[in-house]
């Protein structure tokens, strides 16, 4: 999309189309002669697995609202009707289920490796953004769409949830009435929940051409953190990363099909094939394990305005992040104290989402009777979330801005060729590298 | 690379962390060895037929199963398939068990409301027209659907199971109120109708459904000894069949995709070794 193109049209019509709209040059430009890095590792296949994760997640949610009625009387009836009489519909709607929770695995590693890596310093801070507008889409899209099979928990979480809003001060009550389309969660909110699912995923869709275009500007980052200075350094896109990610796509897959076909429920929660019922409110309301980590902020603050603004500020403090992070250096690789910190962060937002799903006054160290070791209070999983909520904002808002001044970084490479590469090419160096174009 | 492996061990260990201790014991749960247990396990007929005798005679008298057709027990994987009736709706026994069922219809000339048999086409009728009635007959207490129970409770099949058989007598100090029942694998907490040691609160819930089985109340057609497990563990099976009717078809239909993709993941990764192998990276 940037710089110079190599593309030539080859026939008569590549080359009228090529002068009146050049499609197949943008093609060419963005998926076969894009100069990419040489030394991304595996943690870069993400990117093209969420691409195809997108792809399913449309394909099967297309097919599986032919299918679903939008309706508090006929939703839970629907989706059984799928699962039993609809040809395949088991495997569509098991795939659909199981594939929100393998996007999010996949962009949970995605962004976990921008942060090691450093991908959103400049120059690709616009990338970042749109990439957690992404997810912040995502989200949306998930939450709703748990709500469009009409379980207890789809019910009781959208209640949960919505109420969320309602601790705004004033605007509060108004923008609840205004998403319910009523006074309670019923059938307009339904009804609007599944228009807003079949709608966002394009919304994503969308910010994912900006998400790519913007990729292709300044270009990848990689390992070293160190940019691309000569052409030494980068190999073409195809065949080098198409067959790269495809490898990594396969594995995915494999993980995804074990999902799949044995283990389809294992992910979801039992109370939702109870149909949903607003007289009965189950024991233990939890959202989706990808939601966890967020609920364990909201659990955390004893004020429910507090944890509302806790929990977004928690996704806010995402967009900000290349401003706070003050370092030059970009490749944690690089930064071994900066590492350190970074696998306590990960580390806190596990124990954030392991709290997520347990009761909060739940003692963390069981405890024989009669022996207190640990005053009850403080031995609580609301106590441990907010520990480590502390140190999910700590890390953001003090240990990156500070560090990057502090800190004392490795000597960096002077380019992405010159580090000792950890796998030698096979043949002399003089031998040209087109192995595509040979037996 | 070594402190990246203590660290990766960290987090496995945080996930691993041992549960919290909850305030109050956890129901029993009893596993049963499952023929469909496992990623080429298959639905026992015999027992699935058996089964479904268990829910007609006893457990529909209370319970409905409205997501189930008829034509349901005589598809690929269902206790009445037979291969010789493609369309289960042509199978005789599927056609004679159904016939035995009378159904809600509305006479067309008529338009009154009457009873017919019951087609592979129609659904399992329900005990009680509706929620009210079904309360009306039950102490209050409304019995639920048993289309998708056995995916419905965490524990599946093993949780419906250990309920079934789950019934014990009261242990002295525990109140339990008229029209209840005390049982050991019930969902629930027993702390506030709990009068002894606190620390000893008994496992297990109340229930309002009487013990539903006892031996001998049906006669397996397969010679097989009526007790109470075993008309347990067969009722059990034909629940989570009723709940999980593909599971035969999904489970063969992933061990062609697994080796598909399995074969595709190694390919690539030849491919993938062969196109690098001059480049330095």
């Amino acid at each position: 999309m940037s710089g110079h193109s190599t593309y030539e049209p080859k026939t008569g019509i590549e080359r009228w189309l090529d002068t009146r709209l050049p499609i197949v040059r943008f093609t060419y430009d963005t998926v076969i002669s894009f100069p990419t890095p040489k030394n991304l590792n595996y943690w870069w296949t993400f990117g093209g697995i969420l691409a195809l994760m997108l792809g399913i997640q449309l394909v099967t949610g297309i097919v599986l609202a032919m299918h679903y009625v939008p309706h508090v009387d006929h939703a839970f009836a629907s989706v059984e009707r799928i699962m039993r009489d609809v040809n395949y519909g088991w495997l569509i709607r098991y795939m659909h289920a199981n594939g929100a929770s393998m996007f999010f695995l996949a962009v949970y590693i995605h962004m976990i490796r921008n942060l090691y890596y450093g991908s959103y310093k400049a120059p690709r801070e616009v990338l970042w953004i749109l990439g957690c507008l992404i997810y912040l889409a995502m989200m949306a899209t998930a939450f709703i769409g748990y709500v469009l099979p009409w379980g207890q928990m789809s019910f009781h979480g959208a209640v949960v949830i919505t109420n969320l809003f309602g601790a705004l001060p004033v605007i509060g009550t108004p923008i609840t009435t205004w998403l319910w389309g009523g006074f309670a969660v019923d059938n307009p909110t339904l009804n609007r929940f599944f228009s807003l699912h079949y709608l966002l995923p394009f919304v994503i869709a969308g910010l994912v051409v900006l998400h790519i275009w913007a990729l292709h500007v300044p270009g990848n980052n990689n390992p070293t953190g160190v940019n691309v200075k000569s052409e030494s350094d980068t190999v073409p896109f195809h065949p080098y990363y198409t067959v790269k990610d495809g490898f990594g796509i396969g594995v995915f897959l494999l993980l995804y099909a074990s999902f799949v076909f044995y283990n389809p429920n294992v992910l979801g929660h039992a109370d939702n094939y109870i149909e949903a019922n607003p007289l009965v409110t189950p024991a233990h309301i939890v959202p989706e394990w990808y939601f966890l980590p967020f609920y364990a902020i909201l659990r955390a603050v004893p004020d429910k305005l507090g944890g509302v603004l806790l929990m977004f500020g928690a996704i806010a403090t995402l967009f900000v992040l290349p401003w706070l992070d003050t370092s030059k250096v970009r490749s944690m690789r690089y930064r071994p104290t900066a590492r350190l910190y970074f696998f306590i962060f990960v580390l806190a937002a596990l124990v954030l989402g392991y709290c997520g799903g347990q009761l909060p006054d739940d003692p963390v160290i069981a405890q024989p009777s009669g022996l207190l070791l640990l005053d009850a209070d403080i031995n609580s999983f609301v106590w441990l979330s907010r520990v480590a909520t502390l140190y999910f904002f700590a890390y953001f808002w003090i240990i990156l801005p500070v560090l990057g001044l502090t800190e004392k970084p490795l000597p960096v490479p002077e380019s992405i060729s010159e580090p000792v590469l950890s796998h030698p090419a096979t043949t002399p160096a003089g031998a040209t590298a087109s192995p595509e174009k040979r037996g | 690379m070594l402190r990246k492996g203590i660290a990766l061990a960290a987090l496995g260990l945080a996930f691993l962390g041992s549960p919290a201790l909850a305030a109050h014991p956890k129901p029993v749960e009893r596993e049963v060895a499952w023929s469909f247990d496992g990623p080429f396990g298959k639905f026992d007929t015999a027992q699935l037929q058996r089964g479904y005798k268990v829910y007609r005679e006893v457990c529909s008298a209370c319970h409905s199963m409205k997501y189930v057709s008829f034509r349901n027990l005589g598809e690929p994987g269902g206790p009445f398939y037979d291969p010789e009736y493609k369309n289960p709706n042509d199978n005789p026994y599927v056609k004679s068990l159904a016939k035995d069922i009378q159904v809600p219809d509305i006479d067309s000339d008529t338009g009154d409301a009457i009873q017919r048999p019951a087609t592979p086409a129609d659904r399992f009728p329900s005990p009680f027209p509706n929620e009210a009635a079904a309360r009306a007959s039950n102490g209050g207490a409304l019995p639920p659907d048993l289309s998708v129970i056995a995916k419905a409770r965490e524990g599946g099949p093993n949780y419906v199971y250990s309920v079934l058989t789950g019934y014990r007598n009261p242990p002295a100090g525990l109140t339990v109120a008229a029209g209840q029942h005390y049982n050991q694998s019930m969902n629930g907490d027993l702390t506030s109708a709990w009068t002894g040691d606190h620390h000893k609160v008994p496992p297990g819930g109340v229930i309002a459904m009487p013990p539903p089985l006892a031996d001998g109340k049906v006669t397996f057609d397969d010679g097989k000894p009526s007790t109470v497990e075993e008309q347990a563990k067969d009722v059990s099976a034909f629940l989570y069949w009723a709940a999980e009717p593909k599971m035969v078809a999904r489970k063969q239909f992933g061990l062609g995709a697994m080796i598909y993709l399995l074969i595709f993941t190694v390919l690539l990764y030849f491919s993938y070794r062969r196109i690098w192998r001059n480049v330095a990276h």
